[in-house]
């Protein structure tokens, strides 16, 4: 394979990445930045998205009207299980940093064997909602991928509108300020702590339905989307959206090309690299404020 | 009217039913004891999907086998344990059958990372253990005197018997792709040399590791001037490569494709992105679709296993078996009862006699017992052998092209177990 083709299906594979990491890391990063909670079931909330996304397709035979369904039903029902979390189980524990580890600890680990007793140990394939091979110079790519690219970025750029211009988001942004003062002012913390904990938690369940038709559904693969959304969110600075989607588009990339042109360990190595020197340097990330 | 608390009710018929059973118990007792065999079930983990299929081959043979009067006269009774497909647990789900089960024995394992795993404990607690891998870990002498592998061929005897296949109607040129761990091992080094001695040559190794769920990004590394891409994938994503394989290349372009069924055991051919594969070519150690000329005893097995002649579950067209790997299983369990039988076995006391007894074996016969074919089997190496096949993708269908003999497979002794101590 030339080298040209060689490096265009190296920045395609890492957009494919970078996307999702993108779309997954954001819902940690806004989950630690306004509750200042680090979810350890984030990558289990992703696969129970990939999961119900299967249950979906299954119910729904038409492919892409499946599809449709298992992007609105998937994130809604993650949403609502991570509403009903945050309500019964981290709001009790008063958001204390340490609980609340170990409470999502526990929680991954419930949610993970859940699915392997409700829906089994073996991966299902998820219907794509279309079928479209595209013929490059030197190798052929699945459409989808592509659409999976576009569909990330439609998401993410809702989600920066309604961060920045609506006003749940204006309301968002002050409890993650000051969360006493925001109190004061009349604003329900409560509401906004379990609101955001259900959208980081549906951001990830609809990272997994675009993904699912690519990689399938497994009750095992919620561990890479939570290690690689930590190393972007660590990277990135903590809390900051603008840091989280800088770090996923390099990250992404950079697995992208270097798993292509050398041992993809490496590249996971590399990017474990990249963390420890963030956090050596530049503790708070590249775009956090301060620790 | 009286009301019960909820677990009163609960203890209530814990012991009703207790009571119950107590005399069947009892009854059963005095004829004879069930002879019980270990499973270590990869029931959960990346080899789940063999796994739910070999249970149930295993539930089927244990079933016919009572119905013809047990081993020796007595039932068997099946211990299941689920390894999670992981190295350290398998060793620990050895010792939990035979120090809390008390089985007379251990069987059943496939993923050749849990078979090297799991054999020293074996020997540790001298108890006969029989893997359903297709590894070439028994006949290479890494395991033991207590380690046999009766129901199928090993790798190396596979890509030995299917080299020449290859090398003189696909290509001489190869490209392998094999998972990066023990079982693909040894599909690198032994089909290797056995294309070399047919004078083809393998140009590029790309080993991926088995937990790995993206694979377009190990396709750049076929060299262009390959003629044959032979590829051996395991773990839950062998659809997704497989498909990922299809979008990188298309239909009738690139090389000649020859693949092992593992790659796409469990999976229907029939699924979305496989078109492809049309015209490809697959290794299969039994055939998934129930050919023409299939033996009388083919339609008696399949029924027994629960399986239609597409391969599939009876019950679900869409659960596709692991057929080409399961007879495995119920051949085992043939040569169990055979050797049980033979070394006149009572009690855990004589499991020495039982690998003995088995050693001392040289061929089985086709047929009910041995489905898959006749066999070759090395008391030395504890190894069988068996005629391979080569299947060609027609309609969607596999159909059966070439049957290799069992004297293309065999290979010299590397090892004696027999000279070892127990």
């Amino acid at each position: 394979m030339g080298t040209g083709p060689l490096l265009m299906l190296a920045t395609l594979e890492g957009m494919v990445m970078a996307a999702v990491l993108a779309l997954a890391a954001v819902g940690l990063s806004l989950t630690f930045g306004v509750m200042r909670v680090v979810n350890v079931a984030h990558g289990e909330f992703f696969m129970l998205g990939a999961v119900l996304a299967w249950g979906a397709t299954q119910a729904v035979p038409s492919a892409p009207l499946g599809f449709v369904a298992a992007l609105v039903i998937a994130p809604a029902l993650v949403g609502a299980l991570a509403w009903v979390t945050d309500t019964a189980l981290l709001k009790r524990l008063n958001y204390n940093p340490e609980s609340t580890i170990v409470a999502t600890i526990g929680l991954s680990y419930l949610i993970q064997q859940g699915a392997l007793s409700f829906f089994g140990p073996d991966a299902r394939a998820v219907a794509a909602p279309f079928t479209l091979r595209l013929q490059f110079p030197g190798f052929g790519y699945s459409g989808y991928k592509l659409f999976v690219v576009a569909a990330a970025l439609l998401v993410l750029l809702a989600v920066w509108w309604g961060l920045t211009r609506s006003r749940a988001g204006l309301v968002m942004r002050a409890t993650q300020v000051d969360r006493t003062t925001a109190r004061a002012f009349g604003i329900h913390v409560d509401r906004v702590y379990a609101g955001t904990f259900a959208l980081g938690a549906a951001l990830a369940a609809l990272a997994a339905v675009l993904v699912a038709p690519i990689t399938q559904a497994h009750y095992l693969m919620g561990h890479d989307p939570l290690l690689l959304s930590f190393i972007v969110v660590i990277i990135g600075g903590l809390g900051s959206l603008r840091g989280t989607l800088l770090a996923a588009l390099v990250i992404g990339l950079a697995d992208g090309i270097l798993s292509m042109l050398y041992p993809p360990t490496l590249a996971k190595i590399l990017a474990t690299l990249a963390v420890a020197m963030v956090l050596v340097f530049r503790p708070q990330g590249l775009f956090g404020g301060r620790a | 009217m009286t009301h019960f608390s909820r677990r009163s009710v609960l203890a209530g018929l814990a012991a009703g039913s207790a009571l119950a059973l107590a005399p069947m118990r009892f009854a059963s007792a005095q004829t004879a004891e069930p002879i019980k065999l270990g499973f270590q079930l990869h029931r959960t983990g990346i080899g789940a999907g063999y796994g739910r299929w070999y249970e149930r081959v295993a539930m089927a043979a244990v079933t016919r086998m009572n119905g013809m009067g047990g081993i020796n006269g007595r039932p068997v009774e099946l211990v299941f344990e689920d390894d999670g497909t992981d190295p350290k647990r398998g060793a620990e789900v050895v010792d939990k059958l035979v120090s809390q089960h008390g089985v007379d024995l251990v069987f059943g394992s496939l993923f050749s990372h849990v078979v090297i795993g799991s054999a020293p404990r074996a020997a540790e607690l001298k108890v006969p253990y029989l893997p359903c891998s297709e590894g070439y870990h028994v006949a290479s002498g890494i395991l033991n005197r207590w380690c046999l592998q009766p129901g199928i061929s090993d790798v190396r005897a596979q890509v030995s018997a299917m080299a020449p296949w290859v090398t003189q109607n696909l290509g001489k040129k190869v490209t392998m792709i094999f998972p990066d761990y023990a079982f693909g091992h040894d599909h690198r080094d032994y089909f290797t040399e056995a294309v070399a001695a047919q004078g083809g040559e393998v140009i590029a190794k790309i080993g991926i590791p088995p937990t790995e769920t993206s694979f377009t990004r190990y396709l750049p590394q076929i060299p262009a001037e390959t003629e044959v891409l032979y590829h051996v994938m395991v773990g839950p994503s062998v659809l997704t490569f497989v498909k990922e394989l299809g979008e990188f290349y298309g239909a009738g372009n690139g090389p000649q494709i020859f693949g092992f069924i593992d790659s796409l055991e469990g999976v229907d051919l029939a699924s979305p992105g496989l078109e492809f594969l049309e015209g490809s070519h697959f290794w299969e150690g039994h055939c998934r679709t129930k050919q023409p000329d299939a033996p009388a005893w083919e339609a008696e097995y399949r029924a027994a296993v629960g399986v239609d002649d597409n391969g599939a579950s009876l019950a679900d067209p869409k659960d596709v078996a692991t057929y080409a790997h399961m007879f495995s299983v119920w051949e085992t369990l043939s040569v169990i009862k055979k050797g049980m039988e033979a070394a006149g076995y009572q009690s855990t006391a004589d499991r020495q006699k039982f690998v003995e007894a088995v050693e001392a074996m040289t061929s089985f016969d086709a047929g009910l017992d041995h489905v898959q074919g006749a066999k070759v089997f090395n008391g030395k190496t504890h190894q069988v052998f068996s005629t391979q096949l080569i299947s060609k993708v027609e309609a969607g269908k596999l159909t059966r092209v070439h049957t290799t003999s069992i004297e293309d497979s065999l290979y010299p002794d590397v090892v004696d177990y027999t000279a070892q101590t127990f």
